[in-house]
């Protein structure tokens, strides 16, 4: 199957699982709610919750995946992901401890935790910046050691505060940092999101074909016309700005990263030009289709679409190492 | 006109330091257009890394290096690339890629962000891969080839990459016999049916005089010769550059004297 073939397959099931998913959850919304609003309360349910939530996932699983990809490709290693580098460590330690310190304020529309979990993951984003730009370069080596001890550092202080909460704040934390799309109600924070998400995704498809390069070596890549430099530092601020977008709503809900872009390459090849549009394309549909069961298994509870998401990750990604090893 | 209009590439006064050591010292020479050149040395001497400051893949440096009469600094990068080519020791880590996909990533000096692949550069890249053989393997892994078919590959694309130099990183060391005289056939023809200019660097003196237009030896970072073959080939030159003794003795059809390997001193004997 030809590439632009599979690419429009992906394009025609991210549209129908977004068209279907907002009137999947505990209560039933017919379609017609869309524009017969005789019952008020379901009306609201489909645009107050469905569909802002529906609208969240995409863009979430989209920005994930995609900056996921750009990790893998950066580092050159395919276990990279969206949290790598430790920036959702940081957006964890800022919301955890907003809970600790019990501080519910709202601030441009977006909640004490968001801005909190924002401002950590930008505290992460400089660290990592700063630790890896001090030698007068930007060695994506040493920025991978950075990012992981960054990472390492804010987890065992999310842990201390854990630690020193009580029991309701400490359940609050945990579950935060599984991740969850529950906090989502009406469209402020999806238009929050968006410039993130679609600046992030701007970027990176502008920069396909450095990416391809910069897959086979940064010298090689230099030696071929790119400006290595230049093109490293785009990609770490737009793929580590959608991640703290991202997770400074959604918390750090894993695999979405590793896996979409794993996936896609082998529906579509490691062509980033094609490869790019399909992660974004998989990604969104993935949490939705994720958080559309999260919403209904269990009903009337929500799981955390984390741990759907890890459930059908985790084996996945064994049976990436065990079976695709040899070419990636 | 500059008195070396001749010279692609001109390196004056060139030192460059990694953090406090100084790798190159003072290197002054010139590359001819269309030249073969070796460059020889030990161990440690700065010959990869004189490879890596001519495409300036490693910035920096005091001294002056010009490519085609203008600074190396002048150049953007896509533009650099149309110029130089730079062939690594070629660790054949990447994604799957195929060998086609990886040829046609050497046309990157010539397309913008949004525009696509065009004739011209389908055209590159199949000439590229006939000339050095590629094309028989067109649609393998990267990742699946040998390490002679991987070297003929990179060499393909840079070849494809339309640049005048090639620079090449010890292009043979890890080959077989056959792959290492494939390889060597491959440059020959591309330097001079194609008037490509050659810069690579190597540990083999012997292929380095027969197949070299000149060769420059680096020691500690500086240029400690630089002339034709048969101005190498002696054992005071040789051990001067290598610190060893050597024994050579007359190519039977090449005119030239060749290193032969010495017979070790085992004690008792």
């Amino acid at each position: 199957m030809s590439r632009a073939w599979t690419l429009g397959l992906l394009l025609v099931f991210a549209v129908l699982v977004l068209a279907a998913a907002p009137f999947f959850g505990i209560e039933s919304v017919p379609v017609s709610t869309l524009w017969r609003a005789d019952d008020m309360a379901k009306a609201d349910i489909l645009w107050k919750i469905r569909i802002p939530r529906v609208l969240m996932a995409l863009l979430a699983g989209a920005g994930l995946a995609t900056s996921g990809m750009a990790f893998q490709a950066m580092f050159r290693n395919p276990l990279a992901t969206p949290f790598t580098l430790g920036i959702a460590s940081g957006a964890s330690l800022g919301a955890v401890l907003c809970i600790h310190l019990g501080w519910n304020f709202v601030l441009l529309g977006f909640s004490g935790i968001s801005v909190f979990a924002f401002a950590g993951a930008g505290v992460a984003i400089l660290l990592v910046y700063g630790l890896t730009h001090s030698r007068r370069e930007f060695s994506t080596a040493t920025m991978l050691l950075a990012g992981v001890a960054v990472s390492f550092f804010f987890s065992s202080l999310i842990l201390l505060l854990q630690y020193l909460s009580d029991f309701t704040r400490t359940f609050h934390m945990l579950r935060w940092v599984m991740g969850g799309l529950e906090n989502v109600v009406d469209f402020d924070e999806v238009l929050g999101v968006l410039p993130f998400v679609a600046g992030g995704c701007l970027v990176v498809l502008y920069l396909t074909r450095e990416l391809n390069l910069i897959t086979t070596g940064e010298e090689l890549a230099a030696s071929r016309g790119v400006e290595v430099y230049r093109t490293k530092m785009a990609l770490f601020f737009a793929a580590s700005l959608m991640v703290g977008g991202v997770v400074a709503i959604c918390g750090p809900i894993g695999f979405v990263g590793l896996m979409a872009p794993h996936i896609c390459r082998l529906l579509i090849g490691p062509d980033h030009r094609y490869l790019m549009p399909a992660t974004v394309l998989f990604g969104g549909a993935f949490l939705i289709v994720c958080d559309t069961a999260a919403r209904t298994v269990m009903a009337p509870t929500e799981l955390p679409v984390g741990i759907i998401t890890a459930l059908l990750g985790g084996p996945f990604f064994l049976w990436l190492l065990l079976v695709r090893r040899a070419e990636l | 006109m500059s008195p070396h209009a001749a010279h692609v590439i001109e390196l004056r006064n060139f030192s460059f330091r990694i953090g406090r050591k100084e790798i190159l010292r003072d290197v002054s020479f010139g590359v001819r257009r269309g030249e073969y050149l070796t460059i020889v040395g030990p161990n440690g001497a700065g010959k990869t890394t004189l490879l890596k400051c001519i495409d300036r893949i490693l910035p920096g440096g005091s001294g002056s290096i010009d490519v085609c009469g203008r600074p190396l600094a002048s150049y953007r990068q896509k533009e650099l690339a149309r110029r130089i080519s730079y062939v690594p020791q070629a660790d054949g880590r990447t994604f799957p890629f195929t060998v086609e996909q990886f040829v046609l990533m050497g046309r990157y000096p010539y397309l913008n962000p949004f525009s696509s692949i065009g004739r011209e550069d389908r055209q590159a890249v199949r000439d590229a891969m006939e000339m050095t053989g590629t094309a028989a393997f067109a649609d393998r892994l990267l990742g699946t080839l040998s390490g002679g078919e991987r070297q003929q590959v990179y060499i393909a694309a840079a070849l494809a990459q339309g640049a005048e130099v090639l620079l090449l990183d010890e292009p043979t060391t890890f080959l077989d016999y056959r792959h290492q005289s494939e390889v060597r056939g491959l440059l020959a023809r591309a330097n001079r049916d194609s008037g490509v200019t050659i810069v690579a660097v190597t540990h083999d003196v012997n292929q380095a005089a027969l197949e070299s237009d000149r060769i420059v030896a680096l020691r500690e970072g500086s240029v400690v010769f630089s002339g034709p073959p048969a101005e190498i080939m002696k054992p005071d030159v040789l051990g001067r550059i290598y610190g060893t003794s050597f024994l050579l003795i007359d190519h039977p059809s090449a005119g030239l004297p060749v290193i032969v390997p010495q017979v070790p001193t085992r004690s008792g004997s």
